[in-house]
């Protein structure tokens, strides 16, 4: 069936949408009450978050803008080391979207869902005139220990640099996709629970975490270096891209420190405990590729200095121009 | 020889000092890359020219496509890179978004069934390049003449590398070695340098684009300054004569002709045009000259000429980057204006 303006209407179609397909996948005791908000249980310290979902294709190798709305939104909470709780969605589809498409992409979120142990507890559909996309909103709220305090302001000189796997896996899936370049690449598009919890509970000194999306790993890490006022140094030959993304980047003259990852985080930690903290992640679900791949500095303030392959300094900036539209 | 000696004599030279110009933007881009420069010793300096072909196309070019665009039944088809160059009020891509039928392709050839699948409409390819991409176009011809394609027509800004190293080189530039264009010698064979090389007494080194290629290449041009030596670092695919397959498909369909280089001006033998035998295929390419700054304070000749760092320009940075470019050599992903920004070189 396609969705047409009257399953935006309010009315018996959106009635019978929502039934079929979202209630259907996302039900929990809030949600069923079908009430015009949630109520839920709190705690003292929460993170709130939220995120649109544009990415086009909506269905790619590894993934889908279903999985990608929950790993997007659960991870930025992560991010702050809350345990994410509770998400709500918006969808807004375009008139001739398919309802086996959605469907799939319902039970992707769903699923995705209890992966990362959040309840879906409010939602909303809209219909818009087009020709068969969807958008999607999600936010989300995680509840943060009283003790725990993660944020893009605390690189310290001494820190350690951990990047949790290959880079630039999504963004080159999307793009093979919108090029129709035949390859074997899906996207990391993941929630990262599992290693923040382990850090966390292993009472790791985790300073920074960020995930690495736009914009990519230099992007990120030059934001952070500009935040903390301080230098980072990276070296070439240890930041992980697979052979087939690293073919993929020759072939289009790309390069993976500004591909955009949708399961992949930096850790800064504390010297001391970065050797454990690399084994933590290593050992947790979507990061057995994890690397140590630098350091912080006292150097200069704002700055991001990669060492190259041949020993060459190079530095980084921010990612210019456009990059890939509609990557997520 | 030894990567590690390579490096060591680089960075500890002390001789007369020495500056290297990168005719291609490949090799700026790779430079920046690989971080070379910190590896060098204050005694060498390395200049970036003027060797991407966006950068150099005069903004007259890029209005006469703005023009063609908008004509009824007609489609200019383009790289990518060519959208936001500026011409001398607008760029492709603003033409675009005002109604203007243009549309990017990532291969010439993809002209051949666009032009069978809509055959009422009048394709024009907007064809730069150096001697690496004109063959791709003799290609094109060829097809099109073999499958009797007629609304296929090409608006060319060709240009060819020898006789504006010249006019460097002539002009006073101050620069005592080049490295050679790698893939550009693909096509013409490393031999072609040698003219220019004993004319001035100055070394040639061809060179691919990994690190330790460009470190090689430095090496031999500061180890042979002053001599008129043309040295091969790139054999693998760089021959003394090079393509000849290609060089006669050129041949065929283009001829010698003066072309206008943007900041540059016009520039005898430098450039290619269609044969008057296929002007058919020609959209009105001669003449293209007017060459209009979009910012008069944007000193991209200078640039382009090795004659100022794009550091030096005071527009570069804060009013000039790559979200608001306002010269070709910050346009272009191979431009010396953007590499030197996204890589932060000093
Ligand atoms: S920085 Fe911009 S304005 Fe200055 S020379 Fe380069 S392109 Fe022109």
């Amino acid at each position: 069936m396609k969705i047409t303006m009257a399953h935006g209407s309010g009315g018996r179609a959106t009635g019978e949408l929502i039934e079929q397909i979202f209630a259907k996948n996302f039900n929990n005791e809030v949600l069923d009450k079908m009430e015009d908000s949630a109520v839920v249980a709190g705690n003292k310290k929460i993170a709130v978050t939220t995120d649109s979902f544009v990415v086009d294709p909506i269905e790619f190798p590894g993934g889908d803008i279903g999985r990608l709305c929950v790993c997007g939104t659960v991870n930025d909470l992560l991010m702050r080391g809350a345990k994410p709780q509770y998400l709500t969605c918006g969808f807004i589809l375009q008139e001739g979207a398919d309802t086996e498409v959605i469907r799939r992409i319902v039970e992707s979120m769903a699923e995705t869902a209890r992966e990362a142990g959040v309840q879906i507890v409010a939602g909303d559909t809209k219909v818009v005139e087009g020709n068969g996309g969807m958008y999607i909103n999600t936010a989300g709220v995680g509840f943060v220990e009283e003790d725990v305090e993660i944020s893009a302001q605390q690189c310290t000189p001494g820190d350690v640099v951990i990047i949790s796997g290959n880079m630039g896996d999504h963004h080159a899936t999307i793009l093979g996709c919108r090029m129709g370049i035949e390859n074997t690449i899906k996207s990391d598009n993941a929630p990262l629970n599992e290693m923040v919890n382990a850090l966390l509970t292993n009472k790791i000194k985790v300073h920074t975490l960020r995930d690495i999306t736009r914009g990519g790993l230099a992007t990120v890490l030059k934001e952070l270096a500009q935040t903390s006022k301080c230098t980072i140094r990276l070296k070439e030959d240890s930041i992980p891209v697979s052979p087939q993304v690293r073919d993929f980047c020759g072939l289009l003259g790309l390069e993976p420190y500004y591909m955009g990852n949708e399961g992949k985080m930096v850790a800064i930690v504390a010297k001391e405990d970065a050797a454990k903290a690399l084994e933590l992640i290593r050992s947790s679900r979507y990061g057995q590729d994890a690397a140590i791949i630098g350091e912080v500095t006292d150097e200069e303030a704002g700055e991001l200095w990669m060492e190259t392959a041949i020993g060459g300094i190079r530095s980084l900036e921010i990612l210019q121009g456009e990059g890939l539209p509609r990557i997520c | 020889m030894n990567l590690e000696t390579i490096k060591k004599y680089l960075k500890e030279y002390d001789g007369e000092e020495v500056a290297l110009m990168e005719v291609c933007g490949s090799h700026t881009g790779a430079i920046s890359k690989f971080g070379i420069p910190t590896l060098l010793s204050k005694k060498i300096r390395l200049i970036s020219g003027p060797g991407c072909p966006v950068c150099v196309t005069p903004s007259a070019y890029i209005d006469r496509l703005i023009e063609l665009c908008k004509e009824p039944d007609t489609c200019v088809a383009t790289f990518g890179d060519l959208m936001r160059v500026p011409g001398s009020e607008k760029n492709l891509s603003l033409a675009k978004g005002e109604g203007g039928n243009v549309r990017m392709v990532y291969s010439p050839m993809e002209l051949l069934t666009l032009a069978k699948e809509n055959p009422t409409t009048n394709y024009i390819f907007a064809a730069v390049g150096f001697e690496t991409t004109t063959p791709v176009y003799a290609l094109l011809l060829e097809s099109l003449i073999r499958e009797n394609i007629k609304n296929v027509k090409l608006l060319t800004a060709l240009k060819t590398m020898p006789a504006a190293i010249n006019w460097l080189c002539a002009s006073g530039a101050p620069i005592t070695g080049f490295i050679a264009p790698g893939h550009v010698s693909v096509i013409t064979g490393s031999d072609i340098f040698k003219p220019l090389a004993d004319k001035y007494g100055i070394p040639f080194a061809v060179a691919g684009f990994q690190g330790e290629e460009i470190l090689e290449a430095l090496y031999g041009l500061v180890k042979c300054q002053g001599s008129g030596k043309v040295m091969n670092f790139y054999p693998k695919v760089v021959t003394a004569e090079g393509n000849t397959v290609a060089q006669k498909k050129v041949a065929t369909y283009f001829e010698e002709s003066s072309a206008v280089w943007r900041g540059m001006g016009a520039i005898e033998g430098s450039g290619l045009l269609l044969r008057k035998e296929y002007a058919e295929f020609d959209a009105g390419s001669a003449d293209l000259n007017e060459d209009k700054k979009l910012n008069k304070a944007c000193r991209c000749d200078q640039v382009l000429m090795g004659k100022i760092s794009p550091t030096e320009c005071p527009l570069f940075r804060k009013v000039c980057n790559p979200m608001n470019p306002q010269g070709a050599c910050m346009v272009s992903e191979e431009g010396s204006c953007h590499q030197y920004l996204v890589n932060n070189r000093r």
